[in-house]
């Protein structure tokens, strides 16, 4: 319920000093449940975080669900400079305000101390190279390959491989299947970095990355951007029938965060945080998965792809596999899926991509998609995912006039 | 004899080695890392157990690209050991996909990772067809 009055329960701030053997979680932990000791209420209560933090890798707000609570909730990881700490406090009231949340916290952190302790500043006593371990693992060296991949395409590969050890069916061979449709729905679409045709043969004896991702079967790097504006029903009707007609209303709009699962913080669980929004949006919209004319979900690689169908409802449990091979996803199946060509081929400048295939449903649905034009398409959904994690799904309906 | 030290802290070296994980007292998930709080259930309180050494592939990838540094090919895996998960990468194993399989059965193993400057030996762990 939306509310004009917004009040703070609960704050705290950390001792602000030198703070050696604390990272930027410890911190921002030690705010945070400080914080919510303070309002007598505990993660359960918070509907949304908002995390600011500038000199960290980015993330922080995952970071800190994964040490205090992993409740699903979304996360939005902010940055404004110096006004950093007020633009999170100003996203969790924003959050209330609205009505989409009752309590929501917000939490800033920074490391600046002694940054010759982190950084270039300190100098070594001498030139000898000694273990010392570091970090929350203790480790004294660098983990990626000796315990596992950071890898996105290993890590993606195995979020497939997973699949086809619980489910069965998965294969080189799928997972290449999957990249051909992808690659050949791009030919179509002139807004792709890549529009070229490629044959299972191609993809499969292309440079193995992170088997069985293929470099065809990756995202593709490159540039790019997108924007959108966005308008309430009360200003639009009060513009051009023109550009009533062609805005696309937004049915549902949700992100989430991936709540605990055993294993979570040992192969990131990409599934149940898409299950979640998925059925928000689903409830929201008023639709179900039946009723969605195009789909485009976040192919980051095509072992991606399949465990998408599942956790976005377009198959049944564990059935993927049999879900793709019946053609279902091809541009004229009964749920198309990245007729743009997807991450693999129309490509993935990071941040562009969440608005960029919210572009693609809506060029769709104004009926202006020329060649790839999904015919008569009134409803779409648009998925992303980002490890940490965060999944956003949007699902557009044409305006009825 | 030189010293040695594994290579994370969550690797108990000596004559029976074995990972160790943080148990929450309250709903027993399991963590290798150092905590600030349960993530399950935001409790404070943890203790150490012993993680079995036995377990099964439930995923992997053979990496044949990584970032600067990193010797590839190499097999990522998560292994299931009696029910907790544990990131690894298998050890003793040709890294080809006719010689790592879904299921598979592997074990502890330990991975000399190289000594420093005063002859300290890192041990790493892995995990190696049974």
């Amino acid at each position: 319920m939306a509310s004009d009055d917004i009040w703070i329960l609960g704050i705290k701030m950390t001792k602000f000093g030198k703070h050696p053997d604390k990272d930027i979680v410890d911190l921002a932990s030690e705010a945070a449940m400080a914080a919510l000791a303070d309002g007598g209420v505990t993660m359960k209560d918070i509907g949304i975080l908002a995390a600011g933090n500038l000199m960290g890798g980015g993330g922080v707000g995952q970071q800190i669900q994964k040490q205090i609570g992993q409740t699903g909730i979304p996360v939005y990881n902010v940055s404004n400079a110096c006004a950093t700490g007020a633009t999170a406090l100003r996203t969790a009231i924003m959050a209330v305000k609205a009505g989409e949340v009752d309590m929501g916290l917000a939490v800033g952190v920074e490391k600046l101390a002694g940054a010759g302790l982190l950084g270039a500043g300190g100098k070594p006593k001498s030139d000898k190279k000694v273990y010392e371990p570091k970090g929350r693992y203790g480790a004294v060296g660098s983990v990626d390959g000796r315990i596992g991949t950071d890898s996105m395409p290993g890590v993606f590969a195995q979020v497939g491989m997973e699949y086809g050890h619980k489910y069965g069916g998965a294969s080189f061979e799928l997972f290449a299947k999957i990249s051909e449709k992808n690659h050949a729905h791009s030919t179509l679409n002139p807004l792709a970095a890549y529009t070229k045709r490629m044959t299972l043969e191609e993809i499969m004896n292309d440079v193995m990355i992170a088997y069985p991702n293929t470099r065809s079967m990756c995202s593709a790097n490159c540039d790019g951007a997108a924007a959108a504006v966005v308008v309430s029903g009360a200003k639009l009707k009060t513009l051009s029938l023109e550009q009533q007609r062609r805005a696309i209303k937004v049915k549902a709009s949700v992100l989430t965060t991936d709540p605990w699962q055993e294993a979570c913080q040992v192969l990131p669980d990409v599934n149940t945080l898409t299950k979640n929004a998925a059925r928000i949006a689903y409830e929201q919209a008023g639709v179900g998965p039946q009723d969605l004319d195009l789909v485009e979900l976040h192919d980051c690689f095509a072992t991606a792809e399949l465990v998408h169908y599942d956790n976005l409802g377009l198959c049944e449990e564990g059935g993927a596999a049999d879900f793709f091979l019946s053609g279902a996803t091809w541009r004229d199946g009964r749920t198309p899926v990245n007729v743009s060509g997807g991450l693999e081929s129309k490509g993935h400048p990071i941040a562009a991509t969440g608005i960029a295939n919210v572009w693609e449903v809506c060029h769709h649905l104004r009926g202006e998609a020329g060649d790839r034009q999904i015919e008569g398409a009134k409803v779409g959904l648009a998925h992303v995912i980002g490890l940490g994690s965060a999944c956003g799904i949007h699902i557009l309906e044409k305006s009825g006039l | 004899m030189s010293k040695q030290i594994p290579f994370v802290d969550y690797l108990v070296l000596g004559d029976k080695p074995h990972l160790v994980a943080n148990e929450c007292t309250d709903c027993g998930a399991r963590f290798f890392d150092r905590r600030n709080a349960c993530a399950s259930c935001f409790g404070t309180l943890f203790k150490k157990v012993d993680i079995g050494t036995e377990g099964i592939v439930r995923a992997f990838s053979i990496v044949t690209f990584a970032a600067p540094g990193v010797k590839v090919p190499f097999v990522s895996a998560i292994v299931d050991c009696g029910g907790t998960s544990v990131r690894c990468t298998l050890t003793n194993v040709e890294p080809s996909p006719e010689h790592v399989k879904l299921g598979m059965q592997v074990r502890l193993a330990l991975v000399p990772v190289g000594a420093d400057d005063d002859g300290t030996e890192a041990i790493n762990y892995g995990f190696e067809p049974a």
